[in-house]
């Protein structure tokens, strides 16, 4: 399989990436190697094997519904590069991942 | 509105907020209203490094609902990350359940609109469990200045319900909705009030039209912005109309333009195009690294579902086998919720009389609980007073004007029926003292009896008013058939 320059301008902006025309000749073949080297597994017959969802032996670790403190709002937007008396700043976005998150 | 044959297909995309006291993967409260950005913690924000630990309790509810819709529940269930890139999801990606939720398969009964008598089965396809992203909120008067972020539901729980494209029309929508807001506050799961957002509602809706022999579909429209009950059942009204006009104009089908999406203004009272065409969603599922998968026992399960207790379905069922109960008056008080089902039945039981019981709860407690905003835990006539209040009328010992006012006396001042009916002056009228009293009017009003002997029975009415004045303890009923026996009719 290889990834066109177009497929990796599509990669580049779902994970947000800002990637010259230069970059994108770069990585179009790293990213190609790198998904050639998984593909091997391809090769594998998995049909009696059963989906792995971890690598520890492990399941089933919770917690009890029980409240902790929070953080302060001083302390939660501390590190903020923008806040007001009690949000966080951004610059005017369109549309939220709550309205999207219905999907 | 059409001149083609139309079957409307709508699905449902429900999510509703699971009554935990902390969120899905932190301890920090999950409690609607607090002031911005106060119920934070490093896994909530998304700071480097914090790791996400599951809430049992959100579990637990989640198999609760589930199995509440008939849902199977899987031996094993996994997170997954979705990836997304806005500011109220400060992680850039959501943890939800891609393929292997927690619930699946399952179906809603509720009664066909078009048929009390008979019931349609609505089939689920899956319930998952997701965390909830923040609030933002933005510069509504000029869009130019800084939106700002509220992170305090980052990380609630949610259960998100998707149905199959089984509903057929906005009534049958609704009836769903109440369905499931029933089942799920019943058992506490949820509060799914839409206005706070704990209810949430997105509808997939296209129609089906006959033509030319062919079977053609609209494209599908997902609408959003739905904020009550009655704003979803009008949004797909409009949109099952709108839809049906703009194929005669534009004749588009789903294979020119297979879904986009639309908005609900509650004002205009119209859906408005959001996103022409679905760009094309990829969220890039992934395993969440953080999180071990969830392995519920068969017995487990089986524990869960002996505690679900009856529900609201099973009761109606149960008021109309048992209780003799229209399928209409059963449905009524269930949709009250669990108090008034109790309240019912106890009223039912002390006063021996289920119909009895049923109308009167329907139409004097009822209407009194909405004129003065109350709920029926706080209900001054109790089930007990209003138990033995009917008994009195099942037995003959006072007509329903009388137990009116008991009621309405009751409604006013603590007391017991018994009380109550001495207060009020209220005593039986023996059957003599009725005779004497009916004989004096008709003596007084010769034209009523001649009225009577030519046929007009209904002249008596007259009289039965003059006799409630001159003693209002007297049984209309009785007061009835003593005039006609004395007249000789
Ligand atoms: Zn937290």
């Amino acid at each position: 399989m290889s990834l066109t320059a177009d497929d990796v301008r599509r990669l580049a902006l779902l994970a947000r990436l800002e990637l010259t025309d230069e970059e994108v000749d770069a990585i179009g073949p790293q990213v190609t190697k790198i998904l050639g080297f998984v593909e091997q597994l391809a090769l594998l017959d998995t049909e009696d094997v059963e989906p792995m969802t971890t690598a520890l032996d492990l399941d089933n670790r919770w917690r009890a519904d029980e409240l902790v403190p929070s953080l302060t709002n001083e302390q939660a937007l501390q590190n903020a590069p923008a806040k007001d008396d009690s949000c966080f700043l951004v610059p005017p976005v369109l549309g939220t991942a709550a309205s999207k998150s219905s999907h | 509105m059409s001149k083609h044959e139309i079957t409307t297909i709508i699905g449902l995309e429900v999510h509703v907020q699971l009554k935990t006291k902390t969120k899905l993967f932190c301890s920090c409260s999950a409690a609607f209203g607090a002031p911005p950005n106060t119920q934070v913690c490093p896994v909530c924000l998304g700071l480097p490094g914090a790791l996400p630990v599951m809430n049992e309790e959100a579990i637990e509810l989640a198999i609760r609902a589930g199995l509440a819709i008939n849902c199977s529940i899987p031996p094993m269930t996994k997170w997954d990350r979705k990836q997304y890139f806005y500011p109220d999801l400060p992680k850039g990606y959501q943890i939800s359940q891609f393929d292997l939720p927690i619930c699946a398969d399952g179906y809603l009964e509720i009664t066909d609109p078009e048929d009390p008598d008979s019931i349609r089965h609505i089939g689920i396809i899956r319930a998952h469990l997701e965390e909830d992203a923040g609030k933002s909120m933005h510069d509504e008067q000029t869009g130019k200045s800084d939106t700002r972020i509220d992170l305090n539901r980052c990380g609630t729980p949610l259960l998100e319900i998707v149905s199959q494209p089984d509903l057929r029309s906005a009534a049958e929508v609704k009836e769903y909705l109440t369905q499931l807001k029933l089942i799920l506050t019943h058992l506490d799961v949820s509060d799914c009030e839409m206005q706070e957002g704990s209810l949430r509602v997105d509808a997939n809706v296209n129609l089906h039209i006959r033509f030319d022999g062919k079977k053609i579909a609209t494209p599908i429209v997902e609408v959003k912005n739905m904020n009550s009950f009655r704003a979803v059942e009008r949004a797909l009204e409009y949109e099952i109309e709108r839809q049906y006009a703009d194929w005669e104009v534009d004749g588009l089908t789903i294979e020119d333009n297979p879904k986009t999406t639309r908005g609900w203004d509650d004002v205009k009272e119209r859906t408005f195009v959001q996103r022409e065409k679905e760009e094309s969603a990829d969220y890039r599922y992934f395993p969440d690294p953080d999180l071990l998968p969830i392995r519920i026992p068969a017995e487990r399960v089986e524990e869960l579902r002996q505690s679900l207790g009856e529900l609201p379905r099973e009761t109606f069922a149960r008021l109309q086998s048992q209780h003799g109960l229209k399928p209409y008056d059963a449905d009524v008080i269930v949709n009250q919720g669990p108090a008034m089902i109790a309240y019912y039945e106890r009223v039912s039981e002390l006063s021996g009389d289920a119909k009895r019981a049923s109308s009167w709860i329907q139409q004097d407690v009822m209407r009194t609980l909405k004129d003065r905003d109350v709920s029926i835990d706080d209900f001054l006539v109790t089930s007990v007073q209003l138990g033995e209040l009917l008994k009195r009328v099942s037995d003959g010992q006072l007509d329903n004007t009388r137990a009116r006012d008991v009621f309405s006396y009751l409604l006013e001042k603590e007391s017991t029926v018994e009380q109550a009916i001495a207060a009020l002056g209220i005593e039986q009228v023996d059957s003599s003292e009725i005779d004497a009293l009916c004989q004096a009017l008709l003596d007084a009003n010769p034209a009523v009896v001649d009225d009577v002997r030519g046929g007009k029975v209904q002249a008596v009415g007259s009289l039965i008013g003059q006799a409630k004045k001159k003693n209002p303890n007297a049984n209309p009923q009785q007061v009835r058939e003593t005039l006609l026996r004395l007249i000789g009719k």
